[in-house]
């Protein structure tokens, strides 16, 4: 019968990913009120020495798949690894982050196993016995709850920075089953890795998310939201307008066709709030909009706006943050 | 080169939903070719006219479908193949069951889709497909360059982007920016009125409703409560940004 409810550990840069310990958390709860275990799937090169940590946050084992053929991340290795691992364990469950490698590798292994998987969840719950997923689709503007009643592994991704990461178990250790790894065929040839060098956090993992339209004017004046970015510790974003003009790349537009986040604070300057922006950014915990029409949008789901000349208001607010954060 | 198009039909980006009978309402919504797979078949048709060939769009859905596919045809697709599930409740092992049977009765090289549908989309069903048909996928391409049996592809990753290459015939899905969809020319509208529409239902894929029932159940549909609105500060830069701090701090608890 299948058992354990299984999580992805995802390793970047050396580093476990933040959404890993949502899972992790998320994961214990359930398997507490269903009586399973938890189990952690790692997969990569020298990644062992992350493993037994996780028990801090809930895993009771962890099974790691160790390879040179998984250094770099392929749809193709990570889903012929992981799939032997699920397909050895039978869990009755496999929660992985909605990040760019987790829905990759929940689809592949979805079909592969014969499985449903349900996406882009905000929440995971108990009900009669079953994990109930809740997604919102429709860009937000509607919610489903969703199960998987028969087929198993039950799959989800999981919406990162949106379930909350319990008080670590200090010294708490999982068991680690070092598992034989077979990458197998790899049709996908990696030919370059450009990675862009910024210090600061990932947007879909950000505390704090300083965003820019339009109204921002040119690419020479995003360095005002950068300096308020500093402050504070976060990310910056930007609207589709900003990034179709070519102020700033596309890997950071937040919305319908942009990235989805929730931060616990979004701060919007020179944005009008159209409902494809609202889309990427309306759950976030806290909105503060700066824009100098009182009519905008963005106005109606701010929970703090502040009508303004931005490029009065902005350097006005780094400097207020500075002082309470000195 | 034989491209083949997967192609959804979304609800318009800006539509308002409203519940029915515990099921989102379709009567009204103005329906598109989801944003994503617009790329897609931009970047068929760019192929095509550098190597020669042809473009397929396929897609399963009502028969309402057929004024998307009709779309794509104007903008320079040559066929088009619609496949009807036969019932609404449909989930990703469904859509992707049906779309692989359809795809491999045809000939291709290469297949485009989005990576994922703007409406209730999950990114699942291209790579899915993938894993039924056995050939491998790149996801999230900005850039696609073909030449004879391999395609190079510069995809999103967290932090940057690479550069894949796979052996054809492959799957690629789509991310903004990878061009920008041209529009119909009287031309080609008038066109796609003769081009072929290959409609069949699951029987003509040797598929039952068994074979591609749903794995995922809904349990129920609701609207997200509204957000209230908020307090709105007016006035000098100094005053409204100092209190919207303090607020922050104070209030909210956020800082
Ligand atoms: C299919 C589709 C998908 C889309 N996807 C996305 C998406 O993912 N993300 C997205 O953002 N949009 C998306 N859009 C576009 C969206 O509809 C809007 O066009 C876009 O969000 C507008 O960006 P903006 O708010 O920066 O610009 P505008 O709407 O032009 O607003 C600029 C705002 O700046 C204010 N302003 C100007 N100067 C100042 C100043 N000095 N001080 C303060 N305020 C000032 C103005 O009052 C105005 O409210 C999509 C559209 C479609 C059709
Ligand atoms: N009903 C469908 N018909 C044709 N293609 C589809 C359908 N559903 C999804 N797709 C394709 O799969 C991509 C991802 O969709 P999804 O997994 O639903 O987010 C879409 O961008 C389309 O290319």
């Amino acid at each position: 019968m299948a058992k354990g409810i299984f999580v992805f550990a995802e390793v970047k840069d050396g580093k476990i990913k933040k959404v890993t310990y949502e899972l992790l958390c998320a994961a214990r709860k359930a398997a507490n009120a269903l009586g399973e275990e938890v189990c952690a799937v790692m997969a990569g090169k020298g990644v062992s020495g992350l493993a037994a940590a996780l028990g801090e946050y809930g895993a009771d084992k962890v099974f790691v798949a160790e390879n040179d053929a998984l250094d770099k991340f392929t749809t193709d290795a990570f889903t012929n690894v992981i799939g032997s691992i699920l397909q050895e364990q039978q869990p009755s469950a496999f929660l992985l982050g909605f990040s760019i490698r987790g829905r990759d590798l929940a689809a592949q292994l979805a079909q592969r196993l014969g499985t449903g998987a349900a996406s882009d969840c905000t929440n995971v719950e108990v009900e009669n016995g079953q994990l109930v997923f809740t997604r919102p689709i429709y860009a937000g503007k509607a919610v489903v709850k969703v199960s998987i009643p028969e087929a198993r592994p039950a799959i989800a991704t999981i919406r990162p920075n949106v379930l909350p990461i319990d008080a670590p178990a200090a010294g708490k250790t999982a068991e680690v089953v070092a598992v034989s790894a077979n990458a197998g065929d790899v049709r996908q040839v990696i030919k370059d890795i450009v990675l862009q060098v910024s210090s600061r956090p990932e947007l879909t993992e950000a505390d704090i998310i300083v965003s820019g339209g339009r109204g921002m004017k040119g690419p020479e004046n995003f360095p005002l939201l950068e300096a308020l970015a500093d402050v504070v510790g976060a990310a910056v974003g930007a609207s589709r307008a900003a990034v179709d003009a070519g102020w700033v790349p596309q890997s950071i537009q937040v919305g319908q066709t942009g990235k989805t986040v929730s931060p616990t604070l979004y701060i919007a300057c020179g944005i009008s709030g159209a409902i494809q922006h609202l889309a990427g950014m309306g759950s976030s915990k806290c909105i503060v909009a700066v824009n100098k029409d009182p009519e905008a949008n963005i106005f109606k789901v701010a929970d703090y706006g502040i009508v303004g000349d931005l490029f009065n208001v902005v350097p006005i607010l780094t400097a207020e943050f500075k002082k309470i954060l000195a | 080169m034989k491209i083949l198009v997967l192609l959804k039909q979304t609800f318009d980006t800006e539509a308002k939903i409203t519940i029915e009978g515990g099921k989102i309402s379709r009567s009204g919504v103005s329906m598109i070719i989801n944003a994503y797979d617009e790329f897609a078949v931009e970047e068929a048709l760019k192929i095509k006219e550098n190597l020669g060939g042809d473009v397929t769009v396929v897609s399963t859905g009502g028969d309402g479908v057929q004024d998307a596919l009709r779309q794509a045809l104007a903008m320079g697709a040559d066929k088009a193949v619609l496949v009807d599930p036969g019932t609404d409740d449909v989930d990703e092992f469904t859509t992707a069951t049906i779309l692989a049977k359809a795809v491999s009765g045809l000939e291709y090289d290469l297949i485009l889709a989005g990576w994922r549908a703007v409406d209730d989309g999950s990114a699942q069903v291209a790579g899915r497909v993938a894993e039924i048909l056995g050939i491998p996928i790149a996801k999230l391409a900005t850039k696609i360059d073909v030449e004879a049996g391999k395609a190079t592809a510069t995809c999103e990753i967290e932090g940057g982007t690479e550069v894949i290459e796979v052996p054809l015939p492959a799957i690629i899905t789509a991310q903004k920016g990878l061009n920008e969809p041209r529009y119909p020319s009287m031309k080609g509208i008038m066109q796609a009125k003769k081009k072929p529409m290959d409609k069949k239902g699951l029987g003509d894929l040797g598929l039952d409703a068994g074979a591609v029932a749903a794995k995922v159940k809904v349990l129920s549909v609701s609207l997200p409560a509204a957000r209230a609105a908020g307090k709105v500060f007016d006035g000098e830069p100094a005053d409204t940004a100092a209190a919207v701090v303090k607020a922050l701090r104070e209030e909210a608890k956020v800082i």
